[in-house]
């Protein structure tokens, strides 16, 4: 029997190879060279992440499908795959210091972030639904690791355990979900379903649920949300990060995916869901986070509250919405990346401090790390002229333009409520009696802060070139 | 009443009422081997489907490996189990209610069962004639879906550093086995040869060295 090999170029794919085949060597070494190669091996994953989006840059242009049309390299997950790198070679800067700790070093947790990141990127690329199902596993398998990795913390191994456990359940509705839509598509391929739904059969707006169900578990998105805040609090303060931006995006970027080039037959199906689940994620993160006294379960609830606002963008279903989706996803990652190399840089005689009051009187400590962090803050908030105004302002004119007009108001309305708990922050440190002095910052924390600062600060002179991109990118799933 | 329908029946019953038992099995190692049961009724459903391989695999992996896994592990742990049942009645209204809504939903589903007309055309793969199930599955695997195949050899490779990640813990009271050391021992450091005279034995000072 003859196989054909047409559609089965490896070219699309390179960047992924590269990282796999990376991963594994680093694993070799790290394997036989022990722990003492932990930083060796943390600089040369970051090398190779960064090799990585060369890679995916360098790709010929326009649309590349392989694999039969199950992986897919068009500007979108160009744009998406660079930003999920970036999230992920930046949390392993973040956290280069801790994990090299002679004490809890560990060159496992390198190869982690890489495989979860190839995790993302086939996520991103995925054009069918056992390709969306294998990367997903890819990338939380890791990060449901990574979460426990500090195995003489109980809180760290609660979180793993929770994590795993609700990420399973999750996954197990989402193959529920599939298993439903392939049986009443007759295929698993985004394109044939597109095809094949056009009349909103309602068998196929059942596993649209449950598909969507087992997305939004993975971006944390309200009525799946309740692991975030626990698994934020209890992971190492890196492992935070990484969660926050890198899968993230992933998951953003393959929600988006599915809903508009799987399902563009039966938008007001999906739609009355995924504003839903905006309204109920910006409301709960900006509600949730007023109480909050550790910093990093108010990160979580952030977290949440963003991607409500995310989804925004795409309930509208237009490419205005998928452009507003991008360009939040960007400058979020940016900003989320920015606050955690502040919550990483609030340490005191070498011990993290986590408590929202131990920031108190930083701006006459530590005035530099207060300015950029209440920048920051600020600029989450949504204050004009700061990026995370600009981000709110274009998901906010995509749902206008598709006539969802409540929404568009219940998205200002929460955003105004969450300014308050970002506001309460930028109060103590800049009015409360100072708490005593923190450690010397490192210097690429400083580095990371300084990058994510500038770039939420100027980010309003000169936005022509990221806006074009998530243009560019949005259209091309039209 | 054809025979494959009478069997489907006869094995979607047993399935159904196993796994119920399962559930409310008090002993847990009666849960695990009705967990079996269901294992070899949902392989028997299989065949009649003429997917005798994923019969067979679902008998291998799932009955020979995964639950006699299952019962190693409930038998070896001392876990009490009417203790993690205490809130059941408590939770009992809650869960029947998500049950009715799940049954609900799929009677629905049921009513809105038609299938598109272009799935008929898709939804049968050509198995090319004259190759078994078995074979046809084979030729596929490692041609046309060599991608999925290879992922999901990424994910296992995944799950295996974690594993050790998470619980392989290098002590310094184990002692370990070293081969090459053990095969790198020369007779003269391991024997001693003594002479020794009838009716006297080995002095002390040769009974101390023989001993270190």
């Amino acid at each position: 029997m003859n196989f054909e090999t047409a559609g089965y170029s490896l070219q699309p794919i390179l960047p992924e190879l590269v990282l796999v085949i990376g991963a594994m060597l680093l694993l070799m070494l790290g394997a036989y060279r022990g722990q003492r190669t932990t930083g060796l091996v943390t600089t040369l994953a970051v090398v190779l992440l960064v090799a990585t989006g060369a890679l995916v840059l360098m790709l010929p242009a326009g649309k590349l499908v392989t694999f039969g049309g199950s992986f897919i390299v068009d500007d979108f997950a160009r744009f998406l795959k660079v930003l999920a790198l970036i999230g992920s070679a930046v949390t392993l800067v973040l956290s280069a210091e801790i994990m090299a700790n002679p004490t809890r070093r560990m060159f496992e947790y390198s190869i982690l972030v890489l495989l979860s990141s190839a995790g993302m990127m086939l996520l991103i690329s995925a054009g069918d639904l056992i390709m969306l199902y294998l990367g997903l596993e890819l990338m939380s398998l890791a990060l449901y690791v990574v979460a426990a990795s500090n195995r003489e913390d109980a809180k760290s191994n609660e979180a793993g355990m929770k994590y795993f456990i609700l990420g399973a359940l999750s996954s197990g509705m989402l193959l529920y979900g599939a298993s439903l839509i392939y049986g009443f598509t007759g295929t698993v391929q985004f394109a044939g379903i597109a095809a094949a739904a056009k009349d909103g059969n309602i068998g196929l707006v059942f596993g649209l649920v449950f598909l969507l169900a087992g997305l939004c578990f993975k971006v944390s998105a309200v009525p799946f949300h309740m692991w975030t805040p626990d698994v934020y609090e209890g992971a190492p303060t890196p492992v935070t990060a990484f969660f926050a931006s890198a899968p993230k995006v992933a998951g953003l970027a393959i929600f988006t995916r599915v809903t508009l080039t799987a399902f563009p037959g039966i938008v007001p199906q999906w739609q009355q869901i995924v504003v839903f689940v905006a309204i109920a994620s910006m409301a709960l993160g900006s509600f949730a986070a007023i109480g909050q006294k550790n910093i990093k379960r108010l990160m979580a609830y952030s977290a949440i509250g963003h991607i409500g606002f995310a989804l925004v963008g795409l309930s509208a279903g237009t490419v205005e919405g998928a452009q507003g989706v991008i360009v939040y996803i960007s400058i979020y990652v940016a900003m989320t990346l920015g606050a955690f190399s502040v919550i990483l840089a609030m340490r005191r005689n070498g011990l993290h401090v986590e408590n929202i009051s131990d920031f108190a009187g930083l701006s006459r400590t530590n005035p530099l790390l207060a300015f950029f962090f209440a920048m920051l803050l600020f600029s989450m908030a949504g204050i004009p002229p700061l990026a995370g105004f600009f981000a709110k302002f274009y998901v906010f004119m995509a749902a206008i333009k598709a006539g969802l007009f409540a929404l568009a108001v219940i998205g200002v309305v929460t955003s105004v409520v969450g300014a308050y708990y970002y506001l309460a922050i930028i109060k103590v440190m800049y009015f409360d009696e100072p708490a005593p002095g923190i450690d010397r910052v490192r210097l690429e924390l400083r580095g990371v802060l300084a990058i994510a600062g500038l770039f939420n600060m100027l980010f309003f002179i000169y936005p022509a070139p990221l806006v074009n991109a998530a243009t560019a990118a949005a259209k091309s799933l039209f | 009443m054809s025979m494959p329908v009478l069997f489907f029946y006869l094995y979607a019953g047993a399935a159904i009422a196993a796994a119920v038992m399962v559930v409310f099995a008090r002993n847990p190692v009666h849960s695990a081997l009705f967990l079996i049961l269901v294992f070899v009724n949902a392989a028997g459903m299989f065949v009649l489907m003429g997917a005798e391989f994923l019969a067979m695999i679902l008998i291998v992996v799932y009955v020979g490996a995964v639950a006699v896994l299952f019962l190693f592990v409930i038998m070896m742990l001392d876990v009490d189990f009417s203790r993690l049942r205490e809130g059941f009645l408590e939770y009992l209204p809650f869960g029947l209610l998500i049950g009715f809504i799940f049954l609900a939903e799929l009677l629905l589903l049921a009513g809105g069962w038609v299938i598109t007309p272009t799935v008929t055309k898709t939804i049968t793969a050509p198995i090319p004639a004259g190759v078994s199930n078995t074979e046809a599955l084979g030729l596929v695997l490692y041609t046309r879906y060599i991608h999925y195949f290879q992922i999901s050899g990424m994910i296992l490779l995944v799950a295996m550093i974690g594993a050790i990640v998470l619980t392989l813990r290098h002590k310094k009271s184990v002692k370990r086995q070293n081969i090459a050391e053990q095969n790198a021992r020369t007779k003269e450091a391991a024997m001693a040869i003594r002479q020794v005279k009838p009716g006297q034995g080995l002095s002390d000072s040769d009974a101390a060295e023989w001993v270190r």
